[in-house]
């Protein structure tokens, strides 16, 4: 069983990297400050979330899978609400209602 | 495990601190600042990783506390861009 669990955190955790990765590149390579921010915000809070999945396969205790949830969630959280203030901040003109 | 563990941080820090090129070669202002949020947020899993890694506990919360704090740089920002625009009309 242990190995198991050993498998599914090497998984979630290298999916995890590879979308950290994948948002620097985004970060890096995009044309734009918009779609730099899409890059940005979506690919690393899908690669925190999957870090955290694969460290929940070696949690021991409850309270300590409920914490690290509790930092996915708050990470989701800020993220989204940054992303839209930022994005209205840096918003072409036109595009204002 | 723990070996495995130590790598993807290093790693995570490694896509971290190329993003932070982001910062160098702008252009504006908001790209800066989303380049801080990537520090933020690469940060919390590196944080997160170490704990498990090193059965540093403790550095989860660290990690919790990074989580609360990252999001009020970018607060600043949008604050500080809107004051400077309402000035300018």
């Amino acid at each position: 069983m242990n190995l198991v669990f050993d498998v599914l955190t090497v998984l979630a955790v290298c999916a995890g990297a590879f979308f950290f990765l994948a948002g620097t590149i985004g970060l890096l390579r995009f044309p734009d400050a918009l779609s730099r921010l899409h890059a940005l915000t979506k690919a690393d809070n899908l690669g925190l979330g999957l870090i955290v999945l694969g460290l929940l396969f070696q949690a021991e205790e409850l309270f300590v899978a409920l914490k690290l949830i509790g930092v996915w969630l708050l990470g989701l959280l800020a993220a989204a609400t940054v992303t839209q203030l930022i994005a209205r901040a840096i918003q072409p003109a036109g595009l204002r209602d | 495990m723990a070996d495995f563990l130590l790598a993807a941080a290093g790693f995570v820090l490694a896509t971290v601190a190329l993003g932070l090129v982001r910062i160098l070669r702008g252009p504006g202002d908001a790209d800066r600042i989303m380049a801080a949020q990537l520090l933020g947020t690469g940060g919390i899993a590196a944080l997160v990783l170490l704990a498990e890694a090193n059965g540093v506990p403790a550095a989860v919360d660290v990690a919790l506390v990074l989580a609360l704090l990252a999001a009020f740089v970018s607060v600043a920002f949008v604050e500080s861009v809107a004051r400077s625009t309402a000035d300018r009309t």
